[in-house]
Protein backbone atom coordinates (compact mmCIF):
# COMPACT_ATOMS: atom_id res chain seq x y z
CA UNK A 1 0.00 0.00 0.00
CA UNK A 2 1.73 3.33 -0.89
CA UNK A 3 0.39 6.64 -0.42
CA UNK A 4 1.37 9.85 -2.01
CA UNK A 5 2.87 12.15 0.15
CA UNK A 6 0.64 16.07 -0.18
CA UNK A 7 3.65 17.73 -2.58
CA UNK A 8 4.00 21.83 -1.19
CA UNK A 9 1.76 23.96 -3.16
CA UNK A 10 0.04 26.88 -2.99
CA UNK A 11 -3.38 25.43 -3.38
CA UNK A 12 -5.94 25.16 -0.50
CA UNK A 13 -7.52 21.83 -0.44
CA UNK A 14 -9.75 19.44 1.82
CA UNK A 15 -8.20 17.07 3.62
CA UNK A 16 -10.72 14.24 5.78
CA UNK A 17 -9.46 14.03 9.43
CA UNK A 18 -10.27 11.63 12.00
CA UNK A 19 -9.59 11.99 15.22
CA UNK A 20 -10.08 10.53 18.11
CA UNK A 21 -13.41 11.46 20.51
CA UNK A 22 -14.00 10.62 24.32
CA UNK A 23 -12.50 10.45 27.66
CA UNK A 24 -11.53 7.10 30.14
CA UNK A 25 -15.06 5.23 30.14
CA UNK A 26 -15.56 5.21 25.88
CA UNK A 27 -14.58 6.85 23.09
CA UNK A 28 -14.23 6.58 19.47
CA UNK A 29 -13.15 8.42 15.95
CA UNK A 30 -15.19 11.24 14.11
CA UNK A 31 -14.55 12.30 11.31
CA UNK A 32 -14.05 16.11 9.88
CA UNK A 33 -13.35 17.22 6.73
CA UNK A 34 -10.90 20.49 7.35
CA UNK A 35 -9.51 23.07 4.66
CA UNK A 36 -5.96 22.77 4.57
CA UNK A 37 -3.81 26.01 3.23
CA UNK A 38 -0.08 25.93 2.38
CA UNK A 39 2.33 25.76 5.57
CA UNK A 40 -0.19 24.94 8.15
CA UNK A 41 0.80 21.95 10.94
CA UNK A 42 -1.63 19.56 12.30
CA UNK A 43 -1.81 21.51 15.11
CA UNK A 44 -3.64 24.48 13.16
CA UNK A 45 -6.23 22.09 11.75
CA UNK A 46 -6.96 20.90 15.08
CA UNK A 47 -7.90 24.35 16.01
CA UNK A 48 -9.29 24.56 13.05
CA UNK A 49 -11.81 21.69 13.57
CA UNK A 50 -11.99 23.04 17.55
CA UNK A 51 -13.06 26.26 16.16
CA UNK A 52 -15.44 26.01 13.21
CA UNK A 53 -16.87 22.33 13.89
CA UNK A 54 -16.29 20.60 17.42
CA UNK A 55 -15.95 23.15 19.92
CA UNK A 56 -15.54 21.06 22.98
CA UNK A 57 -12.93 18.91 21.43
CA UNK A 58 -10.30 19.21 23.96
CA UNK A 59 -6.35 19.44 22.93
CA UNK A 60 -3.14 20.68 24.61
CA UNK A 61 -0.60 23.02 23.57
CA UNK A 62 1.39 26.28 24.15
CA UNK A 63 4.20 27.49 22.03
CA UNK A 64 3.51 25.95 18.65
CA UNK A 65 7.11 25.81 17.95
CA UNK A 66 8.38 22.60 19.29
CA UNK A 67 9.98 23.68 22.28
CA UNK A 68 6.94 22.99 25.15
CA UNK A 69 6.16 19.62 24.36
CA UNK A 70 2.63 20.14 25.27
CA UNK A 71 1.51 18.81 21.90
CA UNK A 72 2.07 14.99 21.94
CA UNK A 73 0.29 13.22 19.85
CA UNK A 74 -0.35 10.28 17.51
CA UNK A 75 -0.84 11.27 13.82
CA UNK A 76 -1.28 8.19 11.96
CA UNK A 77 -0.32 5.72 14.05
CA UNK A 78 3.05 7.45 14.73
CA UNK A 79 3.99 9.47 18.63
CA UNK A 80 4.71 13.38 17.16
CA UNK A 81 4.13 16.61 17.87
CA UNK A 82 0.98 18.02 16.36
CA UNK A 83 2.69 21.68 16.04
CA UNK A 84 5.88 19.85 14.33
CA UNK A 85 3.81 17.54 11.94
CA UNK A 86 3.31 20.11 8.45
CA UNK A 87 0.74 19.02 6.48
CA UNK A 88 2.44 18.11 2.86
CA UNK A 89 4.19 15.09 5.05
CA UNK A 90 0.96 13.34 5.24
CA UNK A 91 -0.28 11.50 2.66
CA UNK A 92 -3.42 13.07 1.00
CA UNK A 93 -5.07 10.14 -0.29
CA UNK A 94 -6.27 8.90 3.39
CA UNK A 95 -8.02 10.25 6.29
CA UNK A 96 -5.36 11.76 8.46
CA UNK A 97 -5.53 10.03 11.66
CA UNK A 98 -5.38 12.18 15.06
CA UNK A 99 -4.87 9.91 18.64
CA UNK A 100 -4.00 10.93 22.15
CA UNK A 101 -0.71 9.05 23.18
CA UNK A 102 -1.38 5.34 24.42
CA UNK A 103 1.17 4.72 27.36
CA UNK A 104 -0.74 7.46 29.88
CA UNK A 105 -4.11 7.37 30.89
CA UNK A 106 -6.95 9.58 29.04
CA UNK A 107 -8.47 12.71 30.04
CA UNK A 108 -10.53 13.82 27.10
CA UNK A 109 -9.89 13.63 23.43
CA UNK A 110 -6.32 14.59 22.66
CA UNK A 111 -5.11 14.92 26.10
CA UNK A 112 -3.38 12.64 28.83
CA UNK A 113 -2.66 12.77 32.48
CA UNK A 114 1.13 12.58 32.01
CA UNK A 115 1.34 13.31 35.85
CA UNK A 116 3.02 10.04 36.53
CA UNK A 117 5.94 11.45 34.84
CA UNK A 118 6.30 13.82 37.46
CA UNK A 119 5.98 11.46 39.94
CA UNK A 120 9.06 9.46 38.73
CA UNK A 121 11.14 12.76 38.44
CA UNK A 122 11.00 13.26 42.16
CA UNK A 123 12.57 9.51 42.86
CA UNK A 124 15.82 10.20 40.68
CA UNK A 125 18.54 11.12 42.63
CA UNK A 126 18.99 14.25 42.46
CA UNK A 127 22.97 16.09 41.01
CA UNK A 128 25.15 15.65 43.52
CA UNK A 129 28.65 17.78 42.54
CA UNK A 130 32.21 16.88 44.35
CA UNK A 131 33.82 19.60 46.44
CA UNK A 132 34.64 23.04 44.31
CA UNK A 133 37.63 22.76 42.56
CA UNK A 134 38.68 26.32 43.56
CA UNK A 135 39.14 28.27 46.51
CA UNK A 136 36.42 30.59 45.23
CA UNK A 137 33.58 27.54 45.17
CA UNK A 138 33.96 27.00 41.26
CA UNK A 139 34.61 23.91 39.06
CA UNK A 140 36.88 22.85 36.26
CA UNK A 141 35.19 20.74 34.03
CA UNK A 142 36.63 19.89 29.88
CA UNK A 143 34.10 20.93 27.52
CA UNK A 144 34.07 18.00 25.64
CA UNK A 145 33.00 16.48 28.87
CA UNK A 146 30.23 18.79 29.24
CA UNK A 147 29.07 18.17 25.99
CA UNK A 148 28.43 14.52 26.25
CA UNK A 149 25.96 14.86 28.77
CA UNK A 150 24.21 18.65 27.02
CA UNK A 151 22.78 16.47 24.38
CA UNK A 152 20.27 14.83 27.18
CA UNK A 153 19.22 18.51 28.33
CA UNK A 154 18.08 19.30 25.10
CA UNK A 155 14.98 17.42 26.12
CA UNK A 156 11.77 19.34 25.87
CA UNK A 157 9.80 16.69 28.03
CA UNK A 158 7.18 16.21 25.46
CA UNK A 159 6.72 12.33 26.40
CA UNK A 160 6.64 10.52 23.00
CA UNK A 161 9.47 8.34 24.12
CA UNK A 162 7.69 7.39 27.17
CA UNK A 163 4.47 7.02 25.03
CA UNK A 164 5.82 4.97 22.36
CA UNK A 165 7.81 2.85 24.69
CA UNK A 166 6.09 -0.84 24.38
CA UNK A 167 7.62 -1.76 28.41
CA UNK A 168 5.06 1.40 29.14
CA UNK A 169 2.54 1.08 26.35
CA UNK A 170 2.03 -2.06 25.87
CA UNK A 171 3.13 -3.73 29.00
CA UNK A 172 2.15 -1.29 31.50
CA UNK A 173 4.93 -1.42 33.66
CA UNK A 174 4.97 2.18 35.06
CA UNK A 175 5.68 1.10 38.41
CA UNK A 176 8.97 -0.92 37.67
CA UNK A 177 10.14 0.90 35.28
CA UNK A 178 10.72 5.04 34.63
CA UNK A 179 10.88 5.24 31.12
CA UNK A 180 13.56 6.12 28.33
CA UNK A 181 12.50 10.06 29.29
CA UNK A 182 14.19 9.34 32.41
CA UNK A 183 16.73 7.12 31.77
CA UNK A 184 17.81 10.27 29.36
CA UNK A 185 17.69 12.34 33.02
CA UNK A 186 19.56 10.08 35.03
CA UNK A 187 22.10 9.92 32.14
CA UNK A 188 22.82 13.37 32.53
CA UNK A 189 23.28 13.48 36.30
CA UNK A 190 25.21 10.35 36.41
CA UNK A 191 27.86 11.34 33.16
CA UNK A 192 28.19 14.70 34.30
CA UNK A 193 31.95 15.51 35.60
CA UNK A 194 30.73 16.85 38.50
CA UNK A 195 28.20 14.41 40.03
CA UNK A 196 29.27 11.99 42.68
CA UNK A 197 26.18 10.47 43.31
CA UNK A 198 25.48 6.50 42.68
CA UNK A 199 22.58 5.53 41.21
CA UNK A 200 23.51 2.26 39.57
CA UNK A 201 21.33 0.38 42.09
CA UNK A 202 18.32 2.35 41.61
CA UNK A 203 18.70 2.05 38.00
CA UNK A 204 18.70 -2.33 38.39
CA UNK A 205 16.19 -2.35 40.98
CA UNK A 206 13.82 0.28 41.69
CA UNK A 207 13.70 2.38 38.07
CA UNK A 208 13.87 -1.34 35.67
CA UNK A 209 16.30 -0.29 33.45
CA UNK A 210 16.75 -4.08 32.22
CA UNK A 211 13.14 -3.97 31.18
CA UNK A 212 14.53 -1.84 27.96
CA UNK A 213 15.27 -3.86 25.04
CA UNK A 214 16.56 -1.47 23.22
CA UNK A 215 14.43 -1.48 20.39
CA UNK A 216 15.65 2.13 19.48
CA UNK A 217 11.79 3.51 18.98
CA UNK A 218 12.32 6.28 21.76
CA UNK A 219 15.29 7.62 19.37
CA UNK A 220 13.24 7.71 16.14
CA UNK A 221 10.51 9.45 17.99
CA UNK A 222 12.28 12.07 19.74
CA UNK A 223 11.59 15.34 18.02
CA UNK A 224 14.63 16.97 19.76
CA UNK A 225 16.71 14.53 17.89
CA UNK A 226 18.34 13.00 21.26
CA UNK A 227 19.97 10.08 20.92
CA UNK A 228 18.26 7.98 23.46
CA UNK A 229 19.28 4.74 23.26
CA UNK A 230 22.78 5.05 22.60
CA UNK A 231 23.95 7.86 24.14
CA UNK A 232 22.09 7.23 27.58
CA UNK A 233 20.47 4.29 27.88
CA UNK A 234 22.97 1.63 26.40
CA UNK A 235 25.96 3.64 28.32
CA UNK A 236 23.63 3.19 31.67
CA UNK A 237 23.32 -0.29 30.95
CA UNK A 238 27.11 -0.95 30.88
CA UNK A 239 27.38 0.88 33.51
CA UNK A 240 24.84 -1.34 35.53
CA UNK A 241 26.77 -4.30 33.79
CA UNK A 242 30.34 -3.08 35.37
CA UNK A 243 28.22 -2.99 39.02
CA UNK A 244 26.71 -6.24 39.02
CA UNK A 245 27.28 -8.61 36.01
CA UNK A 246 30.88 -8.55 35.36
CA UNK A 247 33.01 -10.09 37.91
CA UNK A 248 36.71 -9.11 36.06
CA UNK A 249 35.83 -5.47 36.85
CA UNK A 250 34.09 -5.85 40.11
CA UNK A 251 37.35 -7.70 40.85
CA UNK A 252 39.89 -5.33 39.17
CA UNK A 253 37.69 -2.33 41.28
CA UNK A 254 38.00 -3.94 44.35
CA UNK A 255 41.76 -4.22 44.00
CA UNK A 256 41.43 -1.05 43.11
CA UNK A 257 40.08 0.14 45.73
CA UNK A 258 42.74 -1.73 48.30
CA UNK A 259 45.46 0.02 46.39
CA UNK B 1 6.59 3.94 41.75
CA UNK B 2 3.06 5.55 42.05
CA UNK B 3 0.49 5.64 39.83
CA UNK B 4 -1.93 7.86 38.52
CA UNK B 5 -5.39 6.55 39.55
CA UNK B 6 -6.89 6.20 36.40
CA UNK B 7 -6.82 3.15 33.88
CA UNK B 8 -4.65 2.94 31.18
CA UNK B 9 -5.93 2.20 27.84
CA UNK B 10 -5.99 -1.50 27.08
CA UNK B 11 -3.06 -2.52 25.15
CA UNK B 12 -3.35 -3.47 21.17
CA UNK B 13 -3.71 -6.85 19.91
CA UNK B 14 -0.99 -8.43 17.79
CA UNK B 15 -0.39 -6.19 14.85
CA UNK B 16 -2.96 -3.33 15.77
CA UNK B 17 -1.72 0.03 14.69
CA UNK B 18 -3.13 3.52 13.11
CA UNK B 19 0.62 3.25 11.65
CA UNK B 20 -0.34 3.77 7.64
CA UNK B 21 3.14 2.93 6.65
CA UNK B 22 4.83 -0.13 5.68
CA UNK B 23 5.96 -0.88 8.99
CA UNK B 24 6.01 -4.72 8.39
CA UNK B 25 9.06 -4.01 6.00
CA UNK B 26 11.73 -3.46 8.10
CA UNK B 27 11.15 -6.58 10.60
CA UNK B 28 10.49 -8.71 7.59
CA UNK B 29 13.45 -7.61 5.93
CA UNK B 30 15.35 -8.60 9.49
CA UNK B 31 13.87 -12.06 10.06
CA UNK B 32 14.62 -12.74 6.51
CA UNK B 33 18.41 -11.78 6.30
CA UNK B 34 18.87 -13.32 10.08
CA UNK B 35 16.98 -16.37 8.75
CA UNK B 36 18.94 -16.84 5.78
CA UNK B 37 21.95 -16.33 7.59
CA UNK B 38 21.38 -19.06 10.17
CA UNK B 39 20.42 -21.29 7.71
CA UNK B 40 23.43 -20.70 5.19
CA UNK B 41 25.65 -20.88 8.36
CA UNK B 42 24.57 -24.37 9.63
CA UNK B 43 24.77 -25.52 6.43
CA UNK B 44 28.13 -24.75 5.34
CA UNK B 45 29.21 -25.37 9.47
CA UNK B 46 28.04 -28.79 8.88
CA UNK B 47 29.55 -29.68 5.61
CA UNK B 48 32.72 -30.22 6.57
CA UNK B 49 35.10 -29.74 3.82
CA UNK B 50 35.84 -27.28 1.35
CA UNK B 51 36.88 -24.83 3.61
CA UNK B 52 40.13 -24.17 1.97
CA UNK B 53 41.73 -23.72 -0.93
CA UNK B 54 43.97 -26.58 -1.76
CA UNK B 55 46.42 -27.75 -4.81
CA UNK B 56 43.55 -29.81 -5.83
CA UNK B 57 41.68 -26.57 -7.62
CA UNK B 58 44.72 -24.13 -7.83
CA UNK B 59 44.61 -20.66 -8.61
CA UNK B 60 44.84 -19.66 -12.24
CA UNK B 61 47.13 -16.41 -13.03
CA UNK B 62 44.83 -13.73 -15.19
CA UNK B 63 47.67 -13.36 -17.41
CA UNK B 64 49.87 -15.98 -18.13
CA UNK B 65 47.51 -19.05 -17.06
CA UNK B 66 50.68 -20.14 -14.38
CA UNK B 67 48.66 -22.46 -11.53
CA UNK B 68 49.66 -21.56 -7.65
CA UNK B 69 47.94 -23.30 -4.86
CA UNK B 70 46.54 -19.73 -2.55
CA UNK B 71 46.32 -19.90 1.13
CA UNK B 72 42.61 -19.04 1.45
CA UNK B 73 40.76 -20.44 4.44
CA UNK B 74 36.80 -19.56 5.18
CA UNK B 75 36.28 -17.09 8.25
CA UNK B 76 33.53 -19.63 9.16
CA UNK B 77 36.40 -21.86 9.84
CA UNK B 78 39.23 -19.71 11.21
CA UNK B 79 40.93 -20.83 13.18
CA UNK B 80 41.20 -24.30 12.84
CA UNK B 81 41.97 -25.73 16.19
CA UNK B 82 42.56 -29.58 15.09
CA UNK B 83 41.99 -30.53 11.42
CA UNK B 84 39.85 -33.47 10.62
CA UNK B 85 41.44 -36.77 10.60
CA UNK B 86 42.53 -37.50 7.16
CA UNK B 87 41.99 -33.98 5.62
CA UNK B 88 45.03 -31.45 5.94
CA UNK B 89 44.13 -28.01 6.12
CA UNK B 90 47.56 -26.88 6.79
CA UNK B 91 45.68 -24.30 8.80
CA UNK B 92 45.50 -26.37 12.45
CA UNK B 93 46.88 -24.95 15.32
CA UNK B 94 47.32 -28.57 16.89
CA UNK B 95 47.22 -31.20 14.43
CA UNK B 96 44.65 -33.15 13.15
CA UNK B 97 42.09 -33.71 15.67
CA UNK B 98 42.16 -36.25 18.93
CA UNK B 99 39.98 -39.32 18.87
CA UNK B 100 37.94 -38.43 22.00
CA UNK B 101 37.22 -35.03 20.39
CA UNK B 102 35.51 -36.78 16.89
CA UNK B 103 34.28 -39.67 19.22
CA UNK B 104 31.96 -36.54 20.42
CA UNK B 105 29.90 -36.61 17.16
CA UNK B 106 28.59 -40.15 18.03
CA UNK B 107 26.31 -38.18 20.06
CA UNK B 108 26.02 -35.08 18.10
CA UNK B 109 24.39 -34.74 14.52
CA UNK B 110 26.76 -34.63 11.74
CA UNK B 111 30.53 -35.30 11.70
CA UNK B 112 33.48 -32.95 13.51
CA UNK B 113 33.84 -30.04 11.44
CA UNK B 114 36.36 -27.38 12.77
CA UNK B 115 33.99 -24.84 12.50
CA UNK B 116 32.03 -26.29 15.67
CA UNK B 117 34.50 -25.08 18.22
CA UNK B 118 34.69 -21.56 17.18
CA UNK B 119 31.65 -20.55 16.05
CA UNK B 120 29.90 -19.78 19.17
CA UNK B 121 32.41 -16.82 19.69
CA UNK B 122 31.48 -15.06 16.62
CA UNK B 123 28.06 -16.12 16.82
CA UNK B 124 27.54 -15.02 20.64
CA UNK B 125 29.00 -11.40 19.58
CA UNK B 126 26.10 -10.78 17.48
CA UNK B 127 23.23 -12.71 19.32
CA UNK B 128 24.12 -10.31 22.72
CA UNK B 129 25.03 -7.43 20.84
CA UNK B 130 22.96 -4.37 21.39
CA UNK B 131 22.55 -3.62 17.53
CA UNK B 132 20.73 -7.28 16.86
CA UNK B 133 18.85 -7.69 20.18
CA UNK B 134 16.87 -5.14 19.16
CA UNK B 135 16.78 -5.71 15.80
CA UNK B 136 15.54 -9.39 16.50
CA UNK B 137 13.52 -8.82 19.34
CA UNK B 138 10.88 -7.27 16.78
CA UNK B 139 11.45 -9.82 14.12
CA UNK B 140 11.89 -13.04 15.61
CA UNK B 141 9.64 -12.09 19.24
CA UNK B 142 7.33 -9.28 17.98
CA UNK B 143 8.34 -7.48 20.57
CA UNK B 144 7.22 -5.41 19.42
CA UNK B 145 6.89 -5.94 16.25
CA UNK B 146 7.71 -2.32 15.30
CA UNK B 147 7.52 0.42 16.87
CA UNK B 148 4.09 1.72 17.99
CA UNK B 149 2.51 -1.37 17.11
CA UNK B 150 0.74 -3.96 18.64
CA UNK B 151 2.26 -7.05 20.39
CA UNK B 152 0.84 -10.60 20.97
CA UNK B 153 -1.80 -9.98 23.88
CA UNK B 154 -0.28 -13.09 26.28
CA UNK B 155 2.63 -11.24 27.44
CA UNK B 156 1.00 -8.26 29.39
CA UNK B 157 2.71 -7.70 32.22
CA UNK B 158 4.40 -10.70 32.31
CA UNK B 159 6.74 -8.82 30.67
CA UNK B 160 10.52 -9.31 31.80
CA UNK B 161 12.83 -7.89 29.21
CA UNK B 162 15.98 -8.57 29.94
CA UNK B 163 15.66 -7.86 33.69
CA UNK B 164 15.59 -11.26 34.20
CA UNK B 165 16.52 -15.01 33.20
CA UNK B 166 16.82 -15.83 30.47
CA UNK B 167 17.67 -12.44 28.47
CA UNK B 168 19.82 -11.36 31.59
CA UNK B 169 22.60 -12.94 30.30
CA UNK B 170 23.08 -10.33 27.33
CA UNK B 171 25.29 -8.36 29.41
CA UNK B 172 27.56 -10.92 28.59
CA UNK B 173 28.26 -9.25 26.05
CA UNK B 174 31.52 -7.38 26.59
CA UNK B 175 33.09 -11.32 27.13
CA UNK B 176 32.12 -12.29 23.50
CA UNK B 177 34.18 -8.84 22.57
CA UNK B 178 37.46 -9.63 23.77
CA UNK B 179 36.93 -12.74 21.80
CA UNK B 180 35.65 -11.30 19.12
CA UNK B 181 38.58 -8.66 19.05
CA UNK B 182 40.89 -12.02 18.88
CA UNK B 183 38.87 -12.96 16.05
CA UNK B 184 40.04 -9.67 13.92
CA UNK B 185 43.48 -10.67 14.53
CA UNK B 186 43.42 -14.29 13.18
CA UNK B 187 41.36 -12.83 10.36
CA UNK B 188 43.53 -10.68 9.41
CA UNK B 189 46.62 -13.16 9.51
CA UNK B 190 44.41 -14.90 7.12
CA UNK B 191 43.98 -12.04 4.78
CA UNK B 192 47.83 -11.71 5.53
CA UNK B 193 48.68 -15.02 3.82
CA UNK B 194 45.90 -14.77 1.20
CA UNK B 195 48.81 -12.82 -0.41
CA UNK B 196 51.49 -15.81 -0.71
CA UNK B 197 50.66 -18.24 -3.05
CA UNK B 198 52.92 -21.85 -3.83
CA UNK B 199 54.04 -22.97 -6.63
CA UNK B 200 52.71 -26.49 -7.00
CA UNK B 201 55.73 -27.91 -9.33
CA UNK B 202 58.78 -25.90 -7.28
CA UNK B 203 56.90 -25.73 -3.61
CA UNK B 204 58.42 -22.07 -3.86
CA UNK B 205 56.30 -19.46 -2.11
CA UNK B 206 55.76 -16.00 -3.44
CA UNK B 207 53.76 -12.64 -2.83
CA UNK B 208 50.46 -12.56 -4.81
CA UNK B 209 47.21 -11.15 -5.10
CA UNK B 210 44.38 -13.11 -6.47
CA UNK B 211 40.86 -12.29 -5.88
CA UNK B 212 40.08 -14.91 -2.68
CA UNK B 213 42.54 -12.29 -1.55
CA UNK B 214 41.02 -9.13 -1.99
CA UNK B 215 37.47 -11.20 -0.69
CA UNK B 216 39.56 -11.95 2.48
CA UNK B 217 40.82 -8.82 3.17
CA UNK B 218 37.47 -6.58 3.12
CA UNK B 219 36.36 -8.98 5.26
CA UNK B 220 38.16 -8.32 8.52
CA UNK B 221 37.89 -4.43 7.72
CA UNK B 222 34.10 -4.79 7.80
CA UNK B 223 34.34 -7.11 10.80
CA UNK B 224 36.54 -4.46 12.45
CA UNK B 225 34.40 -1.55 11.46
CA UNK B 226 31.81 -3.39 12.82
CA UNK B 227 33.69 -4.52 16.40
CA UNK B 228 35.75 -1.20 17.08
CA UNK B 229 32.05 0.50 16.74
CA UNK B 230 30.88 -2.25 19.71
CA UNK B 231 28.74 -0.10 22.39
CA UNK B 232 30.80 -2.64 25.40
CA UNK B 233 34.13 -1.27 23.79
CA UNK B 234 32.86 2.34 23.53
CA UNK B 235 32.00 1.83 27.20
CA UNK B 236 35.32 0.32 28.15
CA UNK B 237 37.84 2.81 26.27
CA UNK B 238 36.02 5.68 27.78
CA UNK B 239 32.65 5.92 28.02
CA UNK B 240 32.62 4.52 32.06
CA UNK B 241 34.57 7.82 32.70
CA UNK B 242 32.40 11.07 33.37
CA UNK B 243 35.69 12.82 32.72
CA UNK B 244 37.13 11.20 29.79
CA UNK B 245 39.14 14.49 29.10
CA UNK B 246 39.54 16.71 26.18
CA UNK B 247 42.38 15.05 24.79
CA UNK B 248 44.65 12.18 25.11
CA UNK B 249 44.47 8.35 24.24
CA UNK B 250 41.22 7.63 26.26
CA UNK B 251 39.48 10.53 24.49
CA UNK B 252 40.88 10.06 20.69
CA UNK B 253 39.40 6.04 20.91
CA UNK B 254 36.25 7.24 22.29
CA UNK B 255 35.93 9.14 19.89
CA UNK B 256 37.10 7.21 17.07
CA UNK B 257 34.66 3.76 18.59
CA UNK B 258 31.67 6.60 18.64
CA UNK B 259 32.23 7.30 15.08
CA UNK B 260 32.08 3.84 14.22
CA UNK B 261 29.21 3.23 16.98
CA UNK B 262 27.27 5.44 14.48
CA UNK B 263 27.13 2.85 11.62
CA UNK B 264 26.89 0.11 13.87
CA UNK B 265 23.71 -1.21 11.86
CA UNK B 266 25.16 -1.23 8.30
CA UNK B 267 28.84 -2.57 9.21
CA UNK B 268 26.77 -5.00 11.57
CA UNK B 269 25.05 -5.83 8.02
CA UNK B 270 27.93 -5.56 5.75
CA UNK B 271 30.06 -7.50 7.56
CA UNK B 272 27.70 -10.50 8.39
CA UNK B 273 26.77 -10.41 4.57
CA UNK B 274 30.44 -10.23 3.61
CA UNK B 275 31.40 -13.37 5.93
CA UNK B 276 28.76 -15.45 4.17
CA UNK B 277 30.35 -14.71 1.02
CA UNK B 278 33.82 -14.91 1.73
CA UNK B 279 32.87 -18.61 2.85
CA UNK B 280 30.89 -19.43 -0.06
CA UNK B 281 33.76 -17.84 -2.14
CA UNK B 282 36.42 -20.16 -0.32
CA UNK B 283 33.83 -22.80 -1.14
CA UNK B 284 33.59 -22.42 -4.54
CA UNK B 285 37.34 -22.51 -5.21
CA UNK B 286 37.76 -25.16 -2.97
CA UNK B 287 35.15 -27.48 -4.35
CA UNK B 288 36.50 -26.55 -8.16
CA UNK B 289 32.89 -24.85 -8.74
CA UNK B 290 34.51 -21.76 -9.46
CA UNK B 291 38.35 -20.66 -10.63
CA UNK B 292 39.98 -18.52 -8.70
CA UNK B 293 42.07 -15.99 -10.93
CA UNK B 294 45.67 -14.15 -9.04
CA UNK B 295 45.92 -10.75 -10.75
CA UNK B 296 49.39 -10.29 -9.97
Amino acid sequence: MSHAPAKASSETRKQLFRVWRGDKTAGTFKDYTATVTPGMVVLDVIHQIQAEQANDLACRWNCKAGKCGSCSAEINGKPRLMCMTRMDELPTDMPVVVEPMKAFPLIKDLVTDVSWNYDVKKKIKPFKPRKPDAPDGTWRMDQADVDRVQEFRKCIECFLCQDVCHVLRDHHKHEEFIGPRFLVYTAALEMHPLDTEDRLADLRKSQGLGYCNITKCCTKVCPEHITITDNAIIPLKERVVDEYFDPVTKLFKMFKKKT
Amino acid sequence: MSRVNVPLPQPRSLAETSRQDRWWVQPLAVFLGLTAFLVYANWAAFQASNFFASAAHPTVSLFGGTKSVAHYLSPMYSPVLYDIPGMTSGHAWFGEAPSWLVSLWDFIPGSYSPAFLILIFPAGFRLTCYYYRGAYYKAFWGDPLNCAVGEPGFRGKKYRGEAKLPLILMNIHRYFLYAALVFILILSYDALISYWFTNPDTGKGSFGIGVGSLILTINPILLGGYTLGCHSLRHLVGGKKDCIGAKGLRRTSYECVSCLNRGHMKWAWFSLVWVGFTDFYVRMVASGAWTDYRLF
